[in-house]
């Protein structure tokens, strides 16, 4: 993005210092209404969440009697029990279940194997990528680059059923590799966005380095990438969010408990329903254990990424 | 940028080897999983495959078989509904709560708010309002039947299924779309609207005449990424309705999906992720067109 650098407008009073609040405010109708807007927007936002958690903390025999009860039914943690597999099989269909016998557990921790994964290489291969592009001189670099940025306008949708029969013949169906592997090495916009900010890093930082003895390798490692720190990490976290949450690739790749991530698992549990109806309860406390670690995620790098995910997106 | 001309005398003969090793990893990630498969996805569009015997050369077979596809026309339509009224609602949502955040408060934990839904994955923003909109045990529909209306059968109904998934989606997407626009707001110097302030301009003139004409190049690039986006819906979809009531949510990667996956014809599937990406590359160019996105009227 430009930096701001924009004519005055000439009728503007030169006010000596920005402040925030121009004129003293007082109520007025139409800021009344501006904040009634947005604190009903907040609370569709929010609320969903807790009637989630709500229902996970009831029976399923409470919610069919009570559907409307604004507190958990009969509180209970059997929802969480049953999607973490720690009831038997009995157990989970006497309350509603279906008894298949999904371990949450085990697809936490695949989620967690292919999101650390694919985060961890795709950045570090992405920066590396970027600091070539920006900062190395080479012959055909922009010839190159202009390659990357074409890879840009291809849809991921569109490479996945090629993909899928590529890693088919690599033999790596069904396997925690073979979900991680297309995204592992580089994304085109990953490149593109870490460019960027590496080719406003001064020049003079860098020719310090470099009179002090400095390798461009070491310059890569000890320069750059600390003083990018603040866009990496917020690539990282949107990067770790992106693939925790991917659904459509991982549902093709994985066919067995070995391989099967969060979402894939919710999904099957969602499809098992059982004669009584859905096991809303387990349902929704698996949904829970799948979403609470992108909020924690989220809590702990909230204040680092949030203003800086403007950039993020318009490239 | 330029090219560095006033870089230091020494290294002058450049870092083509050290460049190839450091350009080997995403070089070979984009050969492999991004350049092979767009050529290969169109190659398979012209053939038969099942995925256990070889691709067999067919021609314009599966294109033939496309245009006269009415489920392919169907779903096309469907998707193209889905996007419409999710990107509109989307768009105008997202701008409000963009221009809401700025003009009333700057507080970042509210942008952070604003943004959880954004860090669920689609199947669980597709379960959670699933469960809520449930006709017969779901608060959305006890809800409505206190206030003495019929329940709805958001996700079970042919004509409520399209526009409740568009829904569930901005639910998601909003936050983040706003966000974007957000930050697009932040770029727009203090000066104008104090400018306009002095002049007596309210806020409802000025969103009009000064923020909107400055959004634009933002709003534009926004608008292009969230329609190639919203195209390609399939998770909610997947985990709502699983393209029912009678193809009422079969959207066109839903089809895809089935033919590919469901009924082993790769070929058939391939020649319509093709047609999308036609679809798309068309869009694009358009709205581009369109909506000047390249050109700013700020300075």
């Amino acid at each position: 993005m430009a930096t701001l650098t924009t004519p005055a407008a000439p009728a503007a009073p030169s006010t000596s210092q920005p402040t925030v609040r121009p004129t003293k405010r007082r109520f007025s109708f139409g800021r009344a209404t501006a904040w009634t807007v947005l604190v009903l927007i907040i609370l569709v936002t929010l609320l969903p969440f807790y009637w989630i958690l709500r229902t996970a903390l009831s029976t399923n025999a409470g919610l069919n009697a009570d559907p409307a009860n604004p507190l958990p039914v009969d509180l209970t943690t059997t929802g969480f029990e049953r999607a973490l597999g720690l009831q038997s099989a009995e157990e989970a269909i006497a309350q509603g279940g279906a008894g298949g016998g999904l371990d949450f557990w085990r697809y936490l921790l695949n989620s967690v194997i292919v999101a650390t994964l694919i985060t961890g290489c795709q950045i570090f291969f992405s920066a590396m990528a970027a600091y070539a592009f920006a900062r190395l001189r080479w012959r055909g670099r922009d010839k190159v680059f202009g390659l990357f940025l074409a890879g840009l306008m291809v849809p991921t949708i569109f490479t996945l059923l090629p993909n899928f029969v590529l890693i088919k013949q690599l033999h790596l169906v069904d396997s925690l590799l073979g979900i991680a592997l297309p995204s592992l090495f580089m994304t085109p916009f990953a490149v593109f966005f870490l460019r960027q900010f590496f080719m406003n890093i001064p020049h003079e930082v860098e020719e310090a380095a470099l009179l002090d003895g400095a390798g461009k390798v070491r310059i890569f490692f000890r320069v750059i990438l600390p003083m990018a720190s603040t866009p990496i990490l917020t690539l990282a976290v949107l990067t770790y969010i992106t693939s925790w949450n991917d659904y459509f690739w991982p549902l093709m790749v994985s066919y067995s408990d070995g391989s099967r991530v969060l979402t894939v698992a919710l999904a099957i549990f969602r499809a098992q329903t059982p004669a009584t109806g859905v096991d809303w309860s387990g349902l929704t406390a698996a949904t829970l254990i799948a979403a609470l670690p992108m909020l924690v995620l989220f809590a702990c790098s909230a204040r680092r990424i949030v203003s800086s995910i403007g950039f993020t997106g318009i490239k | 940028m330029t090219i560095a001309s006033n870089s230091p005398p020494i290294r002058r003969r450049g870092d083509g080897l050290l460049a190839a090793v450091f350009i080997a990893p995403a070089m070979l990630g984009f050969l492999v999983f991004l350049l092979w498969p767009t050529l290969r996805g169109i190659y398979l569009s012209f053939t038969r495959f099942n995925l256990l015997t070889p691709a067999e050369w067919v021609g314009l077979d599966n294109y033939v078989r496309m245009v006269n596809d009415p489920i392919f026309w169907d779903s096309l339509t469907v998707t193209v509904e889905y996007v419409v009224l999710n990107i509109g609602v989307q768009t105008v949502a997202a701008l409000a709560i963009a221009v809401l955040l700025q003009r009333l408060t700057q507080s970042a934990m509210l942008r952070g708010v604003v943004l959880t839904p954004y860090l669920m994955s689609n199947v669980v923003a597709g379960l959670v309002w699933l469960w809520i909109l449930d006709t017969q045990l779901g608060i959305g529909n006890e809800i409505i039947s206190a206030l003495g209306v019929d329940r709805i059968p958001f996700l079970a109904d042919e004509t409520w299924a399209i526009p409740t998934i568009a829904l569930i989606n901005v639910w998601r997407h909003v936050g983040y779309t706003a966000l974007l626009l957000f930050a697009g707001l932040q770029a727009i110097p203090n000066d104008v609207y104090e400018a306009a302030k002095v002049d007596g301009a309210s806020e409802w003139r000025m969103f009009w005449r000064v923020t909107m004409p400055l959004l634009r190049p933002v709003l534009a690039v926004v608008l292009i990424m969230t329609v190639i986006g919203s195209f390609q819906v399939f998770d909610t979809v997947a985990v709502t309705t699983a393209g029912g009531p009678a193809n009422a949510t079969n959207v066109l990667q839903f089809y895809i999906y089935g033919s590919a996956f469901g009924r082993f014809q790769f070929g058939y599937a391939s020649a319509m992720s093709v047609a999308l990406l036609v679809v798309l590359s068309a869009i694009t160019v358009l709205q581009y067109r369109l909506t000047r996105a390249g050109q700013s009227d700020l300075g």
